[in-house]
């Protein structure tokens, strides 16, 4: 069993950035009539998110925001980064790793441990895994998390399986060496066996870019793509949501003894309405415990977990609180993460224009 | 459980144009589509503790058929 503690360390601050351009799906005539975008809204209860549409911004752009405002409010010298992770499925390049840049481009020194990570919904949890793992064994005083997609460039605009449901968005999450802290406790899993459950199969080296990737292919009513964008099976990713979500969310409650409620939130990641209400209630938890964020900002991948605890969380700046966070999704992978947060640095949410 | 289940399958689906029996490709209703696939995955969960496997899923087109499986996943849980 994937179980992980590492002490001593604390979130000092969180931001994040999301990009001006809005959809309103109560307008969006993709979804089809008025009643079926009624049915959608309250199934999904995704009405709005912010996209990059046309505007040229990547996942690393928003991050890069997120990351600078974060450290000159904690007043912290970019120099001081001794751990740089960057998590996303929409980097800049197919290479070079787009970690790396992120260094350059943030002004880090050049000693800092750079990794990219490919993760999509689960990123937050794996990302703050690795980077705490690194900076326990360095006995590092500062580390950075930038996690976050531009998801809705890899989603087809005629697809309404896929294209009403996500948002885009970019974060960036500080952490600090902090003695005597409780730092955090992870469960963490993998199911390849799911990995066609989302996938693009196309422009990897399984499938190279061909003149075939960019034919638009009608599946069926409403659901028009070509096999450079996202296909989601929905029924599989909703079972598979209901059940491991849960799961792994009850393994590190019982490793750790914690309750729902000994533990002031939950914070899931945000797939949709439906799903989470399960989740929350397969765990205890009563729903005014579980924040959501998805009715501004829609699926975000990666960022839903710290959009949602800076977005929705009531005086999170001023007082104590303790959070189990659970992301799932793409891979198949998850994980779920308990940690305690005070008086943390939360800048305004950047709107990229 | 049979006809617990059709009522609670009108009720999740708003199934309103015909009468549901055993025999009702629910695939065919009117009412059907990819949400209302997962609010019964959402419902079998909820009124039965039995999750069915998207394969398995997939593979049952009649309301009797969904009644059977969720029957053989309790007995094998017993």
């Amino acid at each position: 069993m994937a179980y992980l503690e590492i002490k001593d360390y604390k979130i000092k601050g969180i931001s994040a950035a999301v990009p001006a351009e809005e959809i309103d799906n109560s307008k969006l005539t993709l979804l089809g009539s008025e009643v079926e975008i009624q049915r959608f809204l309250e199934n999904t209860n995704i009405h709005k998110r912010h996209v990059v549409g046309n505007s040229g911004l990547t996942t690393s752009d928003l991050c890069e925001q997120a990351a600078s405002k974060l450290l000159k409010e904690a007043g912290v010298d970019p120099k001081e980064i001794e751990v740089l992770i960057f998590v996303t499925q929409t980097p800049d390049y197919l290479l070079p790793s787009t970690a790396i840049i992120l260094q350059h481009k943030l002004g880090l020194s050049k000693d800092v441990v750079a990794i990219q990570i490919s993760l999509g919904c689960s990123g937050w949890v794996f990302g703050m895994s690795t980077a705490l793992t690194y900076m326990s064994a360095m006995k590092s005083l500062k580390g950075l998390v930038l996690v976050g997609d531009t998801v809705t460039m890899t989603k087809s605009p005629f697809d309404k399986s896929t294209f009403p449901l996500f948002g885009d968005a970019g974060t960036a999450t500080l952490l600090e060496r902090a003695e005597g802290e409780v730092g955090f406790k992870f469960h963490l899993g993998n199911d390849g066996s799911g990995y066609e459950s989302i996938i693009i199969e196309d422009g990897g080296y399984r499938n190279p870019v061909s003149p075939k990737s960019f034919v638009l292919e009608e599946k069926s009513n409403g659901v028009v793509r070509n096999k450079l964008q996202s296909y989601l099976n929905g029924e599989a990713v909703f079972i598979f949501g209901i059940t491991r979500a849960p799961s792994s969310i009850k393994l590190l409650m019982e490793k750790y003894s914690l309750t729902a409620e000994s533990v002031d939130y939950l914070i899931l990641h945000q797939a949709n309405k439906m799903m989470n209400d399960k989740i929350a209630k397969k765990t205890g938890f009563t729903t005014e415990k579980v924040p959501y964020s998805l009715q501004s900002f829609g699926n975000t991948s990666s960022a839903s977990i710290p959009l949602t605890i800076i977005t929705q969380i009531p005086n999170i700046s001023i007082c104590r609180k303790s959070h189990i966070a659970c992301g799932f999704g793409v891979g198949l992978s998850w994980g779920s993460v308990y940690f305690e947060t005070d008086e943390l640095i939360v800048p305004d949410l950047i709107i990229v224009k | 459980m049979k006809e617990q289940f059709i009522e609670k399958f009108k009720e999740v689906v708003e199934v309103e144009s015909v009468e549901l029996t055993l025999e009702t490709n629910f695939r065919e209703l009117e009412e059907w589509d990819s949400l209302a696939g997962l609010s019964i995955i959402a419902m079998i969960d909820e009124e039965y503790d039995v999750v069915l496997e998207g394969s398995e899923f997939k593979n049952q087109n009649t309301i009797g058929d969904l009644i059977n499986a969720i029957q053989s996943k309790i007995d094998g849980k017993a």
